[in-house]
């Protein structure tokens, strides 16, 4: 029996490689994989304590985390499809149209 | 619905008709207008047959507001002094109507102006049928707009735009002091019906009133602030500036604004409100001498004026001013009396003069006029009675009317006394003034231009017939008011006391005999003095203007009253509007404001835009920072 704290620690660490990638890197694809990292660390977490609570309540969240993620990996990739082909690029660096 | 309801609303429907679709009938606008006022003149002359047999009508239409203990309803009372008015008022304004017609010919806002007409008609007759003092107001105000709309009527000119301002701003100076009466009176009696005010009086008997460290009479001071109301709105000094511009419009709006609606309704007033007058000697006293030195103020000024309608313009000032010298000694059924006849012969006299002016085509200086008695035989026939009527002929309607008026005065004690020699003065003077232009319009050789004699005609009948059924009241209209010496029975006088009461007359028969004489006499010798100077020996005016320079100027010039209002009135409040309110408080305070405000907006927009970098890690780096906060928070506020 795996005790809660190592799931914990795990999801942590997950969440923080997750963050600091989505802060240092420039490319949206790592960005938009670091988005991924840092919501199944929060699944796992969930899943950690609706076993450890005995409570299915946590689970059902996680499907709807994945269903949601999954929606929102399709459309983020679909705009940067069309965002490269309208610049050819997928640095943000580059991306800087909304400065002030 | 009673008919006396449509005394006021049948030209009121008129307004309504042809301010609305009145360009749509082009030259027939006339119609609704005139038919409106016949109508008002038919029931009104119904209505005054009822009240001579007797009967007082006294009822509310409807409640107008109520608030609180404050409760005013449109309503009528149509007593004696109320039905003269009535017949005076559509009378006059039904044959101005029909000289409107041939005078405003061709004008392009002739359906605007027969609206007017019927505007200012119904706002006068609101003025003298309401049973409270709420509906006088309202009349009062109307009147005003009325005038200002018609004094402006040719607003293109500048001087006729002023003219229409001028009327409107110095009446308001009256009406603020009207106005301030009206609420004294309200807070004191709590109520504005003439019935509860008259029935009340008594209660302020005694009462005084503390202003600036001087104990007033109640009873005076709301009698000279409604007295403020009608000096301006009756043109008495000092506010008599407004009405000799007032000729600006067109003549047969003076006629009207004259004879009929606006300036009788303060000597209107001043007898509808006798009981309260009757309660304080000292206004009495201020009534009777603001017309004394009125009339003899604007006669003065009448003698030496060349403009043909300002002329008669400052006549009607000096008779307005007899009227209240009336009012003042108390006999006010000789002013409204005077008011009657006055209305007949003034609008006479004001469309004989548009007539003149049609003929000359505008031209208005006397100088330049003479001989037209020839060219125009009914406009000279009529305008020669006016000017007896009005310098008191026996026999014509000015005589019985000025004449009970001086004998009234000769017997209303010291004061009396001092108006009646005024008002004598003041009758030679007027004599003298109408037929100066009599002699100067009418008589002698033309003295204009060639084309403008060329073009010397008589009106068209629409104008001459009016002028024709006006000289009938000229001549007849005193007949109302004969005086028992002379074989009357003073009709009018007995008719009106149950309204105003009847002077005590203490004189004996000869001192009658004498002030008639005396009245005739001066009456004469201004005539013959006219025609001395203007007929048999005109280097006599000449030489006169030369000799007295001084006094001839400071009369030519209206003894430069206009000039000090200039002075001091006109030129501080110009001052304070463009140095004060425009320069500081429109262009500072407001337009700071109103640019402030977006400045600061813009501003910050400047400073915060600098957040945007554009870059997604900043605000990454943001979210990540602000929910670092958050979570902090939780952990260091929430209890687990």
């Amino acid at each position: 029996m795996v005790p809660l704290e190592w799931y914990i620690a795990l999801s942590t660490v997950i969440f923080i490689i997750g963050v600091t990638g989505f802060l240092i890197r420039r490319n949206i694809i790592i960005m938009l994989i670091c988005i991924e990292l840092m919501l199944n660390a929060v699944n796992l977490s969930l899943i950690a304590f609706s076993h450890y609570l005995q409570d299915l309540k946590g689970q059902i969240l996680v499907i709807f985390v994945i269903t949601v993620a999954a929606a929102e990996a399709a459309i983020g990739l679909a705009i940067l499809v069309a965002l490269y082909r309208n610049k050819a690029v997928v640095h943000t660096d580059k991306l800087t149209e909304m400065k002030g | 619905m009673d008919k006396y309801i449509f005394i006021p609303l049948l030209p009121l429907i008129g307004f309504c008709i042809n301010i609305w679709v009145g360009k749509f009938f082009k030259e027939k606008a006339h119609w609704v207008a005139i038919l409106a006022v016949l109508g008002s003149f038919i029931i009104s002359v119904m209505t005054f047959v009822e009240v001579v047999q007797g009967k007082v009508i006294n009822y509310d239409v409807y409640s107008w507001v109520i608030s609180g203990n404050f409760k005013v309803s449109i309503g009528f009372l149509i007593d004696q002094l109320t039905a003269i008015m009535l017949i005076v008022v559509t009378s006059v304004s039904l044959l101005v109507h029909i000289y409107s017609v041939g005078y405003m010919h061709g004008d392009t806002g002739y359906y605007r102006f027969f609206s007017y007409l019927n505007l200012f008609t119904f706002s006068m007759l609101m003025l003298v049928t309401g049973n409270n003092l709420l509906q006088l107001y309202f009349g009062w105000e109307a009147v005003g707009l009325c005038s200002y709309f018609l004094i402006g009527y040719y607003f293109r000119k500048k001087s006729a735009a002023d003219a229409g301002k001028k009327a409107f701003i110095v009446n308001r100076f009256g009406d603020f002091g009207f106005g301030l009466g009206v609420f004294m009176v309200f807070i004191t009696l709590g109520t504005l019906h003439y019935t509860d005010i008259f029935a009340n009086l008594s209660k302020l008997e005694g009462q005084t009133i503390n202003i600036l460290g001087v104990d007033i009479r109640l009873v005076t001071l709301i009698a000279l602030l409604l007295f403020c109301g009608a000096v301006g709105k009756s043109a008495q000094i000092p506010l008599h500036v407004w009405l000799a511009d007032a000729m600006e419009g067109p003549t047969p709006v003076s006629a009207l604004i004259h004879a009929a609606t606006m300036v009788t309704a303060g000597v209107f007033m001043v007898a509808r409100f006798n009981p309260l007058y009757n309660m304080s000697d000292t206004a009495m006293a201020v009534v009777a001498l603001t017309g004394a030195i009125t009339s003899l103020f604007a006669a003065t000024i009448a003698l030496v004026q060349n403009d043909i309608k300002r002329i008669i313009a400052y006549s009607t000032v000096s008779q307005l001013g007899y009227m209240f010298l009336a009012c003042g000694v108390g006999a006010y059924a000789a002013g409204i009396f005077h008011l009657f006849t006055h209305a007949y012969f003034k609008a006479l006299l004001f469309l004989g003069a548009g007539s003149v002016m049609h003929a000359m085509a505008g031209q208005l200086d006397i100088q330049k006029m003479g001989g037209l008695r020839k060219y125009m035989p009914i406009t000279f026939w009529t305008f020669l009675i006016a000017s007896f009527s009005i310098a008191g002929i026996p026999g014509l309607a000015g005589f019985f009317s000025k004449d009970e008026i001086l004998w009234l005065a000769y017997n209303g004690g010291t004061i009396g006394k001092i108006v009646w020699v005024i008002g004598t003065v003041v009758a030679a003077l007027t004599a003298f003034y109408s037929f100066r232009i009599v002699f100067l319009t009418f008589f002698g050789k033309f003295r204009g231009t060639h084309e403008e004699e060329h073009h010397l005609h008589e009106s068209p009948s629409s104008m001459t017939i009016p002028l024709l059924i006006l000289m009938v009241g000229a001549i007849s209209a005193g007949w109302v008011g004969i005086p028992p010496l002379l074989g009357g029975g003073n009709w009018i006088g007995h008719f009106l006391e149950p309204v105003l009461g009847h002077p005590h007359v203490h004189g004996t028969h000869a001192e009658e005999w004498m002030v008639i004489a005396i009245s005739i006499v001066v009456a004469v010798g201004g005539i013959f003095t006219a025609a001395v100077m203007y007929l048999w020996a005109p280097s006599i005016p000449l030489f006169l203007g030369r000799t007295f320079k001084s006094i001839y100027t400071v009369l030519w010039n209206k003894y430069y009253v206009d000039e000090l209002y200039d002075y001091t009135i006109v030129r501080p409040t110009k001052w304070l509007a463009s140095r004060i309110l425009v320069a500081v408080t429109d262009a500072k305070i407001i337009e700071g404001i109103v640019n402030g405000v977006p400045k600061l907006i813009a501003e910050f927009g400047e400073r915060f835009r600098k957040l945007q970098t554009g870059f997604l890690q900043h605000y990454a780096m943001g979210m990540a920072f602000g929910l670092f906060v958050i979570v902090s928070l939780v952990f260091i506020f929430v209890k687990i």
